[in-house]
């Protein structure tokens, strides 16, 4: 049976819990690129102040896996104001673009559904971080290797829910078989929506073949950050390879038709003719 | 409202949510910026800072005129039965409707208020008992006054009812809009939510945290949530009440077990060589006469039994029980007063654990400063904190203000144990003592504050042992005996941590004879042949080697058998009131304790008969009244404590058993809420000719000047507040990469309206300069900051998190360089959510604004 989680942004509070348990857990350290040593006390210093809202994460790296999001939707006259927040990592897509594209068999599906990233196999091809329609896989500079969440592999094959949902106070996150959060979310949905919120939606029961990992979003995915319709490249591949073809197909007509034209200015067009 | 609960309590914000999203509560939050709370609200309505008083009283008089609280007779009957709603007031009393804004009473020179005309009018006191008063008990006997006059019509325009009335009259919803700044249909919804919300069905909930407490006026305010719910009848009741977030993790615990100078545990008070505590007698006769009618008619057996615990065997009834040696106040020794006496070079030493003064205190230059007057300090913490290391580089010392080498503060730092490194207990906002066992054994050196003060004390002892002079008596007969058992530290490599369970025992109070834990405050005695460290605390060791701390069975609602709530487990305080007057429960949804005229009460009367009859609540709920008292019960003239109470009197810690919607004693700003402008404002008082709190604590010294109002040189309003991110002054967060990267700079919340008029763009740094000092901050421009618009003219809004130093991974400015030292007249508490500021862009010293 998958294993996930459910995210619910309508009662997640923005406390970044899940970044610090995510962290604690995976061994992570703080982002190396946000401390300067100090000269004078030599200690890290921290200068990775961005300005965007609470946010000082930025982006999922391949030292943070989880980044919470703050979307502030604020009128002039401030009137139905909103601060959105949600907790973003990997979605463990059931389609997984960074699984299909590692040479190496690093990335692997486990039974439980979440897609594990092995450190030991991974070559550091980076082949995977172009190939995850979320941006989420990163290259990490210390270890060589790409990195992102796991959904806690470890943890999870020995009966532990993950360090982020554990750790999440309220509840937003939840951890447990995907069927079984389906329920939940289905329920919460229905619930915002008979209170009138009518733009609330589920975020990933159709995208990039499903996702374990799943959302319960207020309004469009795009408010949140997230692709309206993610696309996973390697699905685009009969495509691309028509197109391709079409396109190489194209080319030589085109190429023999100029030859010929060519061929036939050359020799003043009198073969045309014949 | 004053509680930005989801980023400061995030996980006790959980329940909140959880009745949002499972019980379809409506979440309602009232607060000057747009906060994570805010965005967890069904209604964010925003106010000026400082102006909660206009807002709550704009509520009381919206509900004191509305149809509903006038025509459904559960809020009479709550009123009349629960409230001193009835009660008369003297006639001599004046209101602020009557004097121009302050009360009746104040002196000539407007510092200080006598309280003899805002007392009840009372019926002639019970002849006294005959013959000599032999114990304390006897003495208090003989201070019952007579029983306050009430008109249960509550038409008597001298009644509690009709004054509230009056003195709110002027608070409409076209005066609030004016004063707060918000639109009154904002603040009409919320009124009308919150009756719409309240009586026999349904109750609500006022929570609220240091945004009220940090004000001139922040008893004032916390009084007039207390009001509303009262006359709305939502105290006593589950759902209802009035929370006061405390802060993390035992700050509770720390009130009860009383650092607080002015108080002893369990809410005892202070003996004080300014009022009439000569001897154990008088000490009692002023503190406990007064309220001698409540349940601290006790007052006598809680303090000898308090005096046994401290002196053990030593204290007798011929030596009072030690009371003559016991320390004694002798004048404010609260945070502000006490860091002006080392200012001024009086105090010698400072032991300082779990704080960091050079960032969190007031006027935190001033008080860097008065740190360099001391002859030592000891810091105890888990890294060298900014008050640890202010003789080597605060940035007096970089200015050269102070110099290393002129600096005569010995100072000793100290490693301290975190929590998982020792045993013991936190107590929370519900007053909930929950245990916590230790994990591991602190680094190397680094011990448990416990630790440190057990073997402190030991050493002194020690050093006081062949002493004869009187003085050191206390010290000499102090009980000290912590020593663990094997056992408890059998698993650890430090073997000389003292006993939790002993201290936790002593607290609970044991009978002196056997030494056997106290199952409740019952059976304490005034005959010294109990000994008791807190009262309140009774019955968390019910018997040897049980601690209900640790207890951990959680149900669905209650949860009795999940740690122990004091005092007695009770839950909700004042449950009585949970029923109506005749004992039933005001409806079968909201039942909580009820009386059950059936039931054996396990008691026998005088002539051996079993008594029928008793107050019952099925969910385990500790019960706050006396068992066995019927509801109809008239209590007697000439009695203490339970004896006086009637059986409708609730309010059992209240000398009349009523909730006070006027405080005829006990405050000494007023015994009603009123609206005065914060000790620094950009404005004129709106409501009254009186600007600010006249007997607001204020210290006119060099080194803490204050701003006049409407001073053109500071004309923005500036909050102090905390983020999610950091705790505190940031001692267990700055350190943390973790958590230092997620806030990793001090930064100033700015309206784009004010960036606007001062050329500040996002992210880049401002200055924020007061008559106390400037510091740069990064600018977060944001539309959840919003100018207001008071009487027609704009009033700007800044906020800065205080949570940085310059010791740590994360720096930034010490924001309290900025903030005055003024403080609330009844609690000492400064006012750090509102006062006066200028802004700029670019660095302190006039550096380029780019990041």
């Amino acid at each position: 049976m998958p294993k996930g989680m459910f995210v619910d942004t309508t009662i997640c509070i923005g406390c970044k819990a899940c970044q610090v348990a995510c962290k604690q857990w995976n061994v992570l350290p703080g982002e190396p690129a946000d401390f300067r040593t100090d000269p004078v006390e030599k200690i890290p210093v921290a200068v990775n102040f961005t300005g965007d809202s609470y946010d000082n994460t930025a982006d999922l790296t391949g030292t943070n896996w989880r980044r919470v999001r703050f979307i502030e939707q604020f009128p002039e006259n401030r009137a139905g104001g909103r601060w959105l927040i949600s907790s973003d990592s990997c979605k463990h897509c059931n389609d997984a673009g960074c699984l299909n594209a590692c040479p190496t068999g690093a990335l692997v599906r486990t039974d439980l559904g979440n897609v594990a990233l092995r450190q030991d196999v991974c070559i550091g091809c980076k082949y995977c971080l172009p190939s995850c329609p979320y941006g989420v896989v990163a290259f990490s500079h210390e270890t060589g290797t790409a990195r992102k969440c796991t959904l806690c592999d470890e943890r999870i094959h020995n009966g532990l829910g993950t360090a982020c949902a554990k750790a999440c106070p309220t509840g937003s996150i939840a951890f447990g078989e995907v069927a079984e959060l389906k329920k939940k979310a289905d329920a919460r949905l229905a619930k915002l929506k008979s209170l009138g919120r009518g733009k609330a939606n589920i975020y990933g029961y159709k995208e990039a073949g499903g996702l374990n990992v799943f959302y319960l979003f207020d309004d469009r995915p795009s408010v949140y950050g997230q692709p309206e319709s993610p696309e996973v490249p390697q699905r685009r591949l009969p495509m691309t390879s028509a197109v391709t073809i079409a396109g190489a197909v194209a080319v030589g007509v085109a190429a023999l038709v100029a030859f010929r034209e060519r061929g036939q200015s050359d020799r003043g067009g009198e073969e045309v003719e014949k | 409202m004053g509680s930005n609960m989801a980023e400061c309590h995030p996980v006790a914000f959980r329940w909140p949510l959880k009745a949002k999203t499972e019980h379809d509560a409506v979440l309602m939050h009232v607060d000057p910026r747009f906060t994570r709370t805010s965005a967890m609200c069904d209604v964010h309505v925003p106010i000026r800072a400082g102006t909660d008083i206009v807002f709550l009283g704009g509520i009381i008089r919206h509900v004191l005129e509305s149809e509903r609280w006038n025509t459904d007779p559960f809020f009479r009957e709550y009123a009349v039965n629960f409230t001193n709603a009835a009660t008369l007031v003297s006639p001599d009393y004046k209101d602020t409707e009557d004097l121009g804004g302050v009360f009746s009473g104040l002196s000539p020179d407007g510092k200080k208020y006598d309280n003899a005309s805002w007392a009840y009018q009372r019926n002639p006191p019970p002849s006294p008992p005959a013959g000599k008063p032999e114990t304390l008990s006897d003495l208090l006997l003989r201070k019952v006054p007579g029983r306050p006059k009430t008109d249960p019509s509550m038409k008597n325009p001298r009644c509690v009812l009709q004054v509230v009335k009056r003195h709110f009259s002027r608070y409409t919803p076209e005066m609030v809009e004016r004063v707060c700044g918000c639109p009154k249909e904002g603040f009409l919804s919320v009124a009308e939510t919150l009756l719409a919300n309240s009586g026999r069905e349904k109750t609500s909930n006022i929570t609220y945290a240091v945004g009220w407490t940090q004000h001139t006026v922040g008893v004032q305010i916390i009084r007039n949530a207390a009001m509303l719910q009262a006359l709305l009848g939502n105290i006593g009741r589950p759902g209802g009440g009035v929370l006061a977030l405390r802060g993390h993790a035992t700050i509770q615990g720390s009130t009860d077990i009383a650092t607080l100078y002015h108080s002893l545990p369990g809410y005892l008070n202070m003996p004080d060589g300014r009022k009439a505590h000569d001897t154990l007698k008088d000490f009692v006769v002023t503190e406990g006469g007064p309220v001698a009618t409540s349940f601290w008619g006790n007052y006598p057996k809680f303090i000898v039994s308090y005096l046994k615990a401290q002196f053990g065997e030593a204290a007798t009834a011929a030596n009072d029980y030690g009371y003559d040696y016991h320390p004694r106040i002798t004048g404010d020794h609260s945070h502000m007063p006490m860091f002006l006496s080392m200012a001024e070079g009086k105090i010698q030493g400072f032991l300082v654990m779990g704080q960091n003064p050079a960032v969190g205190g007031q006027n935190a230059r001033f008080q860097r400063k008065a740190l360099a007057k001391l002859s030592w300090m000891v810091v105890r913490d888990f890294f060298e904190t900014e008050t640890a290391a202010f003789w080597r580089n605060s940035p007096e010392v970089k200015s050269g203000e102070l110099s290393p080498k002129d600096i005569r503060t010995e100072v000793f730092f100290l490693p301290a144990a975190e929590v998982p490194e020792m045993d013991g207990t936190f107590t929370n906002t519900q007053r909930l003592v929950q245990a916590h066992d230790k994990a591991v054994d602190p680094p190397d050196d680094a011990r448990s504050d416990t630790w440190f003060t057990y073997h402190l004390g030991k050493r002194l002892k020690a050093m006081y042992k062949e002493s004869a002079s009187p003085r050191d008596w206390a010290i000499r007969n102090v009980t000290w005996e912590y020593e663990p058992e094997s056992r408890e530290v059998a698993a650890w490599r430090v073997k000389d941590e003292p006993s939790a369970y002993r201290i936790l025992k002593e607290i609970n109070g044991y009978t002196v004879a056997d030494g056997k834990p106290l199952p409740t405050f019952a059976l304490l005695k005034e005959d010294g042949s109990t000994a008791c460290g807190a009262w309140i605390y009774t019955g968390v060791v019910p018997e040897e080697g049980k601690n209900r701390a640790a207890s951990r069975k959680a149900d669905a609602w209650i949860s009795p058998g999940w740690g122990f709530a004091w005092p007695a487990n009770r839950h909700i305080m004042y449950n009585r009131a949970s029923a109506d007057a005749a004992g039933r429960p005001w409806s079968e949804r909201k039942k909580l304790v009820y009386w059950d005229p059936a039931a054996d009460s396990g008691t026998k009367d005088p002539a051996g008969k079993p008594v029928i009859g008793k107050w019952v609540a099925p969910s385990g709920e500790g019960i706050d009244f006396q068992v066995t008292k019927p509801p109809m019960f008239r209590g007697k003239d000439l009695a203490l404590g339970f004896d006086w109470l009637s059986g409708n009197d609730a309010f059992i810690m209240r000398a009349d058993g009523k909730a006070w919607l006027f405080a005829p004693a006990g405050l000494v700003d007023g015994p009603l809420p009123t609206h005065y402008e914060p000790y620094e404002s950009p404005v004129k008082n709106p409501v009254y000719a009186q600007q600010v709190n006249p007997v607001a604590k204020v210290w006119k010294v060099e080194g803490n000047p204050y701003h006049k109002t409407a001073d053109p040189q500071f004309p923005i309003v500036l909050s102090t507040y905390r983020l999610t991110e950091h705790h505190l002054s940031g001692t267990m967060s700055r350190w943390l990469p973790w958590l230092a990267e997620l806030m990793p700079e001090l930064f100033c919340e700015i309206s784009p309206e004010l960036a606007g008029e001062k050329g500040i763009r996002n992210g880049e740094y401002v200055t924020i300069r007061t008559a106390r000092g400037e510091v740069q901050a990064r600018a977060l421009v944001t539309r959840r900051m919003r100018p207001f618009t008071v009487d027609g003219k704009t009033v700007h809004q800044v906020g800065l998190p205080w949570h940085w130093g310059w010791q740590g991974s994360a720096h930034g400015d010490v924001v309290n360089n900025l903030t005055p030292m003024v403080g609330d007249p009844n609690v000492s508490i400064h006012e750090g959510k509102v006062l006066t500021c200028d802004i700029r862009a670019g660095k302190k010293g006039g550096g380029a604004q780019h990041a």
